[in-house]
């Protein structure tokens, strides 16, 4: 895969640990302005693989290739501050060491100005995220990394974080590498789907591998259906968020 | 008024001289461990400073066989076990708790045996433990201020890379910042601060002088800045009702200054509570 016009590409990359295979040549091209997918059982090394795309991991064989001075926005599976260290959001922004776009900014983007004063630990889980997303939006990244961006959110929260994600990228244009379980944005949004345990079972587009047996045979029967459901009836989607959304519309305004 | 222990002119200012420089010592030392020990705590480094603190025992015993100075063994033992630690810790690519808990206890051990081979004529094993602040002289003063202002100014400089890392080390490094040469620095920094922290509170209580003061300001503060400067503050007031305390009630100095942070700590957490409600 020498795609030199790819942002980011891996070729045969295998991680080891011990006995333990926790990934086996992996291959994969990201070019600029796709959105591509990981979804996989958990330990498939979803995470993992996401890590030594972006360098934070060494693989033990293979190689990474990042275009040179490629601007990503990372945002991690979760943010584990200590308690005792008084951080408020608009300093956890202000620790980035790439800004290209000003706080202000990237906090209204991400429909969190009211909380710029409020300390990090506080937030709820939605509220955590949009902070994150904040973050990585400020190098204006050409590549946005996520790692189970809807992590610890409700699934009001899920929906309109997606959005949220699916607009930044139009207006940003960048690429999306995302870890992922949300069938919705899977079918509605993404350009390929890799389907991860510990190798690469299959990959394309999410409707040509949502009838892959290997994806039948890794996610089952029931999981396999849901995903050809939402393919085929997108209509019935937006029915049931319309009436989701109902439900909580008591603790929805603060995201307006 | 100091109370003069005997009522002879030149005593006082004797007297005085040994407070001075203890209250010195113990300032410098509050100053130098208000932002580092913030970054200790925030990363949960504790265990590793007691392995430095512990493991400098190991100097010493090398700085009496070698007959060097003990300030500058024990500074080089504790670089060099900061170093091993950090290889360790890349080699391994695992958190590394378990091994300090054991090379923390065994160095502890070890050197207190190598020491017990070379019990020189003049050695006091306990001013090493619990620290001699009422022994510093003028020499050790200048010391001191130098390994302060060499740390400091790193920290300073380094300062928001530092707290970015701590923070959040995976979001740092996709950003760029270059976090395993920062982690290296900061391990290091730790090591020269233990080498000074020994003269005033002694190994066993070095970690103290740095978590403590830096919870109190965990509390108050509102910004990792406040943070750090609050610390400075509280490890300051501790090392003065130490030294008061020392003075007054001839209790050993370097317990009494990490009892004083103690008191520090709980009224932090009373006026917090109080704040909150």
């Amino acid at each position: 895969m020498s795609d030199s016009s790819a942002l980011l590409s891996l070729h045969d990359v295998s991680l080891v640990h011990g006995q333990q295979t926790l990934l086996d040549r992996v291959n994969l091209s990201l070019s600029a302005r796709q959105i591509m997918t990981i979804i996989g059982p958990n330990g498939a090394g979803k995470s993992t693989l996401l890590h030594i795309a972006l360098g934070l991991q060494k693989p033990s064989s293979g190689t990474v290739s990042r275009q040179p001075k490629l601007r990503v926005g990372y945002m991690p599976q979760k943010l584990r501050i200590n308690p005792l260290m008084p951080v408020t959001v608009s300093r956890f922004l202000r620790m980035s060491s790439q800004r290209r776009m000003s706080i202000k900014h990237a906090l209204a983007r991400v429909g969190i100005s009211h909380l710029a004063d409020r300390p990090l630990q506080g937030l709820s889980g939605g509220e955590t995220q949009r902070a994150l997303l904040a973050r990585a939006l400020l190098c204006k990244p050409q590549l946005l990394a996520l790692d189970e961006p809807a992590q610890g959110v409700d699934i009001t929260g899920q929906t309109e974080l997606y959005e949220l994600i699916s607009a930044l990228r139009d207006e940003l244009g960048c690429a999306v590498l995302m870890v992922s379980h949300d069938l919705h944005w899977v079918m509605a949004q993404t350009d390929t789907v890799i389907c991860l345990n510990q190798h690469v079972c299959c990959h394309g587009h999410p409707s040509a591998v949502s009838n892959d047996p290997a994806y039948l045979e890794l996610f089952g029967r029931r999981h396999a259906e849901a995903l050809a459901l939402y393919q085929h009836d997108h209509d019935h989607r937006h029915n049931m968020h319309g009436e989701a959304v109902d439900l909580d519309t008591g603790c929805h305004h603060h995201h307006d | 008024m100091v109370r003069p222990l005997i009522s002879t002119p030149g005593a006082t200012t004797i007297m005085i001289d040994i407070l001075q420089h203890a209250l010195i010592a113990g300032l410098i030392l509050a100053t130098l461990c208000g932002p580092l020990g913030a970054l200790v705590t925030w990363q949960r480094m504790a265990y590793y400073g007691d392995t430095l603190a512990h493991s400098s025992l190991l100097g010493l015993a090398l700085g009496l066989a070698w007959q060097i100075r003990l300030e500058v063994a024990v500074l080089l033992a504790c670089v060099t076990i900061a170093v091993l630690l950090f290889a360790l810790q890349r080699w391994r690519n695992t958190s590394l708790d378990s091994l300090l808990g054991i090379l923390s206890h065994s160095s502890l051990a070890l050197g207190l045996v190598c020491l017990s081979f070379l019990d020189g004529p003049a050695f006091d094993l306990n001013s090493f433990l619990f620290g001699d602040l009422l022994a510093v002289m003028r020499d050790d003063l200048y010391l001191l201020a130098g390994i302060a202002v060499v740390v400091l100014s790193l920290l300073f400089a380094f300062w928001t890379p530092l707290v970015a890392i701590t923070t959040n080390a995976d979001i740092a490094a996709v950003e760029g910042r270059p976090v395993d040469a920062l982690k290296l620095l900061l391990m290091l920094l730790i090591a020269a601060t233990v080498a000074v922290a020994m003269k005033v509170v002694g190994v066993l209580l070095i970690t103290a002088m740095l978590i403590i003061p830096a919870s109190a300001a965990g509390r108050l503060a509102r910004s990792p800045e406040q943070c750090a400067l609050l610390a400075i503050v509280g490890g300051c007031l501790a090392v003065a009702l130490g030294l008061l305390s020392a003075w007054h009630f001839d209790s050993p100095g370097g317990p009494s200054v990490v009892l004083g942070a103690a008191v520090i700590f709980l009224l932090a957490q009373l006026a917090s509570q109080f704040r909150r409600t």
